[in-house]
């Protein structure tokens, strides 16, 4: 199969700190990858250096075939990039901002018009074509910014953190975008903070964390290392905590986490069944919980489980 | 460096071809498209009509009947006839700061990387920027030629040369702008842009032929004032437009506009091709 994106070794570093520390990625053709990692992970470097905006300091990425350091024309002509902040001009209106980048894509001056109102079509922005950016709400300023990274039909789409602070519905609908395009063949990399986004949409994920990759796979195989959800209970008395722990571990044999200041337990748990039978034997020993329930594990749970570090500060 | 708009071919035998570069005419009309969105922001944005159109205003006017009256001992129309062509320079070199302030706004939104992340030519943002500013000289020259109509100013001269003027002066800021875009690039902030380019106008503007005759400075200065482009570009104004020499001005005029270009498009390119490096 061909590879649409690699990377070997790619390393880049800002004086002191280090943002990428050795990144290899192979993206097939076709295939939507997300890279999941919390803030100051490397993401943004990487998309920036498969991008073509950023030199690495050492290692080498290619977009089929194509050197992106030493041959960053061709790779330009394959790429359409959407960064975390929305690159259009806030004074044009949104058909002049799509109709420039058709012009600067060797459009004619037909074509680019027929591509905008294609372009604002797909994505509900007719309405609101002749505004100002300046007037539009953060998530048609998304939509738009999607848009103006597809004039050039990219065979290679870099989102970069696309739906962060969106609100759900236009997460859904920028959703469906990535799903189409996928579906016209496009090969996608999704960088985002959210386990869910990267499940949803990827074919395979790639997880990093300082600048290193620390998980690799598809994401039902991670879901997998993750352990499942996880199970919290709050008993009534704090009194009651130690007892609570007891029975945890004996139903789970996991030795649950404990949040002093909130007298939460929390742990991994493999069984749906597990709630029931914590039910029971809870009333069995009368103990009263405010709080009992199950929940998906936060992206600090899920990297705890895949870097195995014990010690980890809160972002 | 120069020579580096796009990034060096380095043959590998990795690629089965040489690195793709990109035409000529390509980056031309591509530097036009952007000028063209310039044009329309500039349009859209009111203060930079403030910026082009009201402080060559005051200036001409503070000049003529605030200081003419005493620079030129009460002789106000002849003074208006030495000072315009002068004041023209002023504005318009005024008006080249504004662009490194721009550019400073664009590259601190994500419009830039767009732009960097298109196959187009390195420096076509930078020149459709500053090609666009011919539209914001233009505007300044003229309102500041129908003013000093108004004002009893007249073009001694005939209208071609008068075009001529304009034209020559629109060059003067293209080249002179570098300087800006260069700033522009290498500085964050636009108010520090604005503030550093200030630094720069006012002693060129002030030491220079503009509103004195240069009898009354002390030797130093007059030797400055003969070699300062702002001086210089003045004596081919009043001779376009009064009458007079132009040649040997001018001369000296384009080797500073040259000088201009040489020195700072090689610098903003660089900068500007830093700038998220």
């Amino acid at each position: 199969m061909t590879n649409a994106i690699t990377a070997e070794g790619l390393v880049k570093r800002y004086g002191d700190m280090t943002a990428l520390a050795g990144v290899d990625l192979e993206v097939p053709a076709g295939k939507v990858i997300g890279v999941l990692g919390p803030n100051g992970a490397g993401k943004t470097t990487m998309v920036r250096i498969l991008g073509t905006l950023l030199r690495p300091d050492a290692g080498r990425a290619t977009v089929y075939g194509h050197d992106v350091v030493k041959d960053p024309v061709r790779v330009r002509r394959l790429i359409g990039l959407t960064g975390q902040y929305a690159s259009v001009d806030e004074t044009l209106t949104g058909t002049e901002n799509l109709i420039l980048l058709g012009r600067l894509l060797n459009l004619t001056k037909r074509q680019a018009k027929a591509r905008a109102g294609e372009l604002l079509e797909r994505f509900e922005l007719t309405e609101a074509a002749t505004r100002p950016i300046a007037t539009f709400s953060g998530g048609m300023r998304r939509r738009l910014d999607l848009a103006a990274s597809l004039v050039g039909s990219p065979k290679v789409l870099y989102l970069d953190e696309p739906t962060t602070g969106l609100d759900p519905h236009t997460r859904n609908e920028l959703w469906q975008v990535v799903r189409d395009l996928v579906a016209g063949g496009a090969t996608v990399l999704l960088t985002t903070q959210y386990l869910e986004e990267a499940d949803q949409l990827a074919d395979r994920i790639t997880v990093i964390d300082k600048g290193r990759v620390v998980a690799e796979g598809r994401p039902g195989e991670l879901k997998r290392r993750i352990g499942g959800q996880i199970l919290q209970v709050r008993p009534t008395l704090p009194s009651d905590i130690d007892a609570v722990a007891g029975i945890l571990a004996e139903l789970t044999g996991h030795t649950p986490q404990r949040d002093e200041n909130t007298g939460v337990l929390s742990v991994p748990a493999a069984d749906q069944l597990l709630v029931s039978a914590l039910v029971r034997r809870l009333d069995g020993a009368a103990i009263a919980a405010d709080e009992l329930g199950l929940r998906l594990p936060s992206l600090d749970e899920v990297f705890l489980a895949l870097t195995n570090v014990t010690e980890r500060k809160v972002a | 460096m120069s020579t580096q708009t796009i990034d060096t071919p380095v043959t590998s035998h990795h690629l089965p071809t040489a690195p793709l570069r990109l035409g000529l005419v390509q980056g031309v009309r591509h530097s036009l498209a952007l000028a063209g969105r310039n044009v329309t922001k500039f349009v859209r944005s009111p203060i930079s009509v403030v910026d082009v159109v009201l402080t060559p205003v005051i200036s001409l006017l503070m000049f003529v009947y605030l200081f003419g009256g005493a620079i030129a001992g009460g002789d106000t129309d002849g003074y208006i006839q030495m000072i315009v062509p002068g004041v023209m320079v002023m504005a318009v070199f005024q008006a080249s700061i504004g662009i490194g302030v721009s550019l400073t706004t664009d590259a601190s939104t994500g419009v830039f990387d767009r732009f960097r992340s298109m196959p187009i030519g390195r420096s076509v943002p930078l020149v459709g920027a500053v090609l666009a500013d011919v539209v914001r000289y233009v505007i300044c020259l003229a309102t500041l030629l129908i003013l000093a109509y108004i004002m009893g100013y007249r073009i001694d001269t005939n209208p071609i040369a008068a075009l001529a003027a304009v034209a020559f002066l629109v060059g003067f800021a293209l080249s002179f702008a570098w300087m800006s875009v260069f700033l522009g690039m290498l500085v964050k902030t636009p108010t520090t842009v604005q503030g550093l380019m200030t630094i720069v106008v006012l002693p060129l503007t002030f030491a220079s032929n503009v509103f004195v005759p240069t009898q009354t400075m002390p030797g130093w200065l007059q030797a400055w004032s003969s070699v300062n482009p702002v001086s210089l570009v003045a004596d081919v104004s009043r001779g376009l437009l009064n009458g007079g020499d132009v040649a040997g001005p001018a001369l000296g005029s384009l080797a500073w506009m040259a000088g201009m270009i040489v020195v700072f498009f090689p610098l903003a390119m660089r900068a500007y091709r830093r700038n998220n490096g």
